[in-house]
């Protein structure tokens, strides 16, 4: 049975690297939670004003240079102005990534990925590119280790969320700007937050309840100047009633709308639904009940607090048990295989588009998982099937066989690279077959394409 | 080690247990095929097409003030006096004429109340009803109609695409592959993967599949790619491969060859808002996707049946941003030779407030798996017990609606 250290790098973490010591189990897994993210000041993105102010830019470029009387030079600022967004939106991806592949603390990464996914996004509006990397450290990284609700609060409210799940255009039907222009209702966040975020699909809502909570959610949009913005005048005027719970008054707030999000965060059903999606993510895809209980119980008793919801986690004696369950997402496995490759940092970010086109992102599509393009809210599947498809599978080993050799020049001794990438987690086939292979290529692409390396 | 020893410890160790042809996948036998003639394709729409904007029943007296917006500058386009299709299925109007296009209308699965999309596909293809939980179902209904027919070969259902299809999941065994999907191995490499894979049942029946596939899919004569070569070929061509169109025709590639029945889905049908334009963009691509099928199959277009299918329709009136919310009453969308097409079939309930489900939605006056039921007994022959007990269990499959020509 592989070490506790192999659970924390593997199981819980972004993988093995020769030159990172994985923590030695949950006091120091839940002790580097403690720390600052220090991952967020050495691998930088471009925040959500800049990308806001690019955006307006480029949607008024595009408006002018389509003018009959558009002049060379507009042509010139718009390609200029799409240009820097492609730039920016390519280097903040990198960069996201690069969080992962080079971060001591693995556990903070994958709960970040785990987060990012609960709270699926999906670039829509002009000119967000790749801005699902300024969502992530916007939104989701300040709260891994804090409170759930803030999390909730700051994802929901957060203008490329708004604008996902269509909140930017839902208006209160008796509201004043609604009356005037014959605008409604768009039900479609607040069935999300309902149904994905908070209480989960088994939770005791009903249709009533997400018109409720559709109306008590207008007013939240995006202002082209300053971003996230409550307007009182597209809001429905009124109380709603959400799970039987009164919200507001007469007039608007966006405090009304916090209430709501915090009682849908302390919700029993919300805690249930939380603690099994984090079993099934880190365990297995047949979560044991007494640890979904453990852990939910854990979520209720601290009010929601993420450290103690981890702690149960992390302290259940089948945290540290029957490795390899799951299957590893294809960015994960591309994470740890770069992680494990040990290519320097600043290799990784110099990367040009067309060559991580060519070594990552367009191998993770082969794989089944179209980079930042989830087909839905509820973000990428969890089971085990659903990634090792033969044309899943046919894509990793593909990618094992072939990138390697290309990204690190020359490719390390295979039987030392074995424990590297896997450390006693290896198997006795494995460790036969990379001592047997004909080519170093061959060896390598052998052990990134095994069971144990795409298990977790 | 020299390497004529190593390959002979390697030799030695497939005879161990691991060997390429000691696998029934790895071999290249001709699978006895089906007895079946007739070919069905069923495509999932993902996201919940509205129906009442794809089949608009233009003659219901209610219809036009539930969409003001949406009716706006959109030319439909007639059917049969009463409904009329909408302008992006244009490309569809000549199956029409042919009698090789057909709609169900006001079907829906069992699912009710909740309008989750995810519950919903999940519903639509377990197959199943209200007694069953949802997610509790580990096979998709068109497995099943697999598993109660004995002595098929693997070839006999292909899911196709990147996306997982829960709708063929399931014991009988079916071919999985994506038409961008490559793999190209040295025979060395090959022995040594299937050694690494042998204790390890899923990787092991997944790489099997693969590389049976691969062997199979490789046009005779050609170059064989290197492992680089071919990395290279599925990275460029994964995004593209989502296209519905390059999903039908290599759906239509297999169905000329063994296969009698292929799926795969087409994503994106949500349209809260400014539908006219998603809707817009999605329905040529099924249209496109349909008629690649026709084309690619030839004669045999007329032993097949398409049928699209959907989690749920949309509300009856749109929202407040030309879009719709999530309904329950929907639509299915039939295609092939082997119909008796040029109908819009169903119960027609009415749009006047108090006909509707919950005075929001389309109400569902069929059932999406009692249609799909007749459909397979027509084209297959498979019993009515079967479909009522295993395939579809519980489901009510009531009259014949003579589907199939």
């Amino acid at each position: 049975m592989p070490d506790i250290s192999t659970y924390t790098a593997i199981r819980f973490g972004t993988g093995i690297a020769d030159n990172q010591n994985p923590a030695s189990g949950p006091v120091e897994m839940l002790a580097n939670l403690e720390q600052p993210d220090r991952m967020t000041d050495r691998f930088p993105t471009s925040g959500f004003a800049d990308r806001l102010k690019m955006s307006v830019n480029l949607i008024k470029l595009r408006k002018a240079r389509r003018k009959k009387n558009a002049t060379e030079e507009i042509q010139a600022r718009f390609y200029a102005q799409r240009k820097e967004i492609r730039k920016i939106a390519f280097s903040d991806t990198l960069n996201h990534a690069a969080r992962a592949i080079y971060s001591p603390d693995g556990f903070r990464e994958r709960l970040g990925m785990f987060w990012a996914d609960h709270f699926t996004i999906r670039q829509r509006g002009d000119g967000y590119q790749g801005s699902q990397a300024v969502y992530v450290t916007e939104a989701i990284r300040p709260h891994i280790a804090g409170r759930f609700a803030d999390m909730l609060r700051a994802a929901v409210t957060h203008p490329l969320m708004l604008d996902y799940l269509d909140q930017v255009v839902s208006v209160g039907p008796n509201s004043k700007f609604g009356k005037a222009k014959k605008r409604g209702l768009n039900e479609n966040l607040a069935r999300e937050v309902l149904e994905l975020h908070t209480l989960g699909v088994g939770g005791p809502y009903t249709q009533k309840d997400v018109t409720q909570l559709a109306e008590l959610f207008t007013g939240m949009t995006v202002d082209r100047q300053t971003g996230f913005k409550f307007q009182p005048n597209v809001a429905e005027p009124g109380a709603e009633r959400v799970l039987g719970r009164k919200y507001g008054g007469w007039w608007p707030r966006m405090s009304h709308i916090e209430a709501a999000l915090e009682d849908l965060a302390l919700h029993p059903s919300t805690a249930r639904h939380l603690a099994r999606k984090l079993v099934v993510h880190f365990i297995s895809d047949t979560p044991d009940k007494g640890m979904v209980d453990d852990v939910a119980a854990a979520y209720r008793d601290s009010e929601g607090d993420l450290m103690a919801t981890y702690g149960a986690l992390l302290n259940h004696p089948l945290a540290f048990q029957n490795f390899g369950q799951k299957a590893k997402r294809p960015d994960e496995f591309l994470i740890s295989a770069v992680r494990a490759l040990e290519i320097p940092a600043k290799s990784f970010l110099s990367l040009k588009e067309r060559k991580a086109g060519q070594y990552f992102f367009g191998p993770m599509a082969a794989m089944g998982m179209r980079h930042q393009r989830p087909t839905g809210p509820d973000g990428w599947p969890e089971e085990l099937d659903a990634w090792l498809s033969p044309q899943g599978l046919a894509a990793r080993i593909q990618w094992s066989m072939a990138v390697p050799g290309q990204i690190r020049k020359p490719l390390p001794d295979a039987n030392a690279f074995l424990k590297v990438a896997l450390a006693d987690a290896a198997s006795p086939d494995l460790t036969w077959a990379v001592s047997v292979s004909e080519t170093k290529r061959e060896a390598i692409g052998l052990i990134f394409a095994s069971p144990e390396f795409n298990r977790r | 080690m020299s390497i004529l020893s190593r390959r002979g410890f390697l030799k030695g160790a497939a005879l161990g247990g691991c060997s390429l042809a000691a696998h029934p996948l790895m071999t290249s036998m001709t699978f006895a095929s089906a007895a079946w003639e007739q070919r069905l394709v069923v495509i999932i729409l993902r996201g919940g097409l509205d129906g009442l904007d794809a089949v608009r029943p233009l003659g219901d007296p209610n219809f036009a003030a539930y969409r003001p917006r949406l009716l706006k500058k959109s030319k439909s386009l007639d059917l049969d006096g009463y409904f009329a299709l909408h302008p992006g299925f244009g490309a569809l109007m000549p199956l029409w004429s042919a009698g090789e296009l057909a709609f169900v209308h006001a079907v829906s699965t069992p699912y009710r109340n909740k309008r989750s999309h995810f519950d919903g596909q999940d519903i639509l293809e377990a197959g199943t009803g209200f007694d069953v939980p949802a997610g509790a179902v580990r096979d998709g209904w068109l497995n099943r109609m697999l598993q109660t027919v004995p002595g098929l070969s693997a070839q006999t259902a292909f899911s196709v695409g990147l996306d997982e299809l829960k709708v063929l999941a399931g014991p009988a065994e079916v071919r999985n592959w994506s038409p961008s999907t490559q793999l190209e191995l040295t025979p060395q490499s090959r022995l040594l993967l299937e050694h690494v894979y042998h204790r390890d049942p899923v990787f092991r029946d997944a790489a099997a599949e693969a590389m049976d596939l691969a062997d199979g899919l490789r046009v005779e004569g050609d170059e064989p790619l290197s492992g680089e070569e071919a990395m290279n070929d599925m990275a460029k061509s994964a995004f593209k491969a989502a296209g519905a169109e390059s999903l039908a025709a290599f759906a239509a590639a297999r169905l000329r060859e063994e296969t009698r029945i292929a799926a795969f889905s087409i994503n994106g049908w949500d349209t809260h808002k400014n539908q006219g334009k998603t809707i817009g963009k999605m329905t040529p691509r099924l249209s496109q996707a349909i008629l690649r099928l026709k084309t690619e199959l030839g004669a045999i277009w007329n032993k097949t049946t398409v049928i699209a299918m959907t989690e749920f329709g949309r509300t009856a009136a749109e929202n407040g941003n030309a879009g719709t919310d999530h309904g329950t009453g929907g639509l299915m969308i039939l295609a092939g030779g082997a119909l008796s097409g040029a109908r819009v079939f169903g119960q027609w309930p009415g749009l006047d407030e108090a006909s509707l489900y919950q005075r929001r939605d389309l109400m569902p006056t069929g059932d999406i798996r009692a249609h799909t039921g007749w459909i397979m007994r027509d084209m297959f022959g498979i019993e009515k017990s079967a479909l009522e007990n295993s395939i579809f269990p519980g489901v009510d499959l009531g009259r014949n609606p003579g589907i199939i020509a």
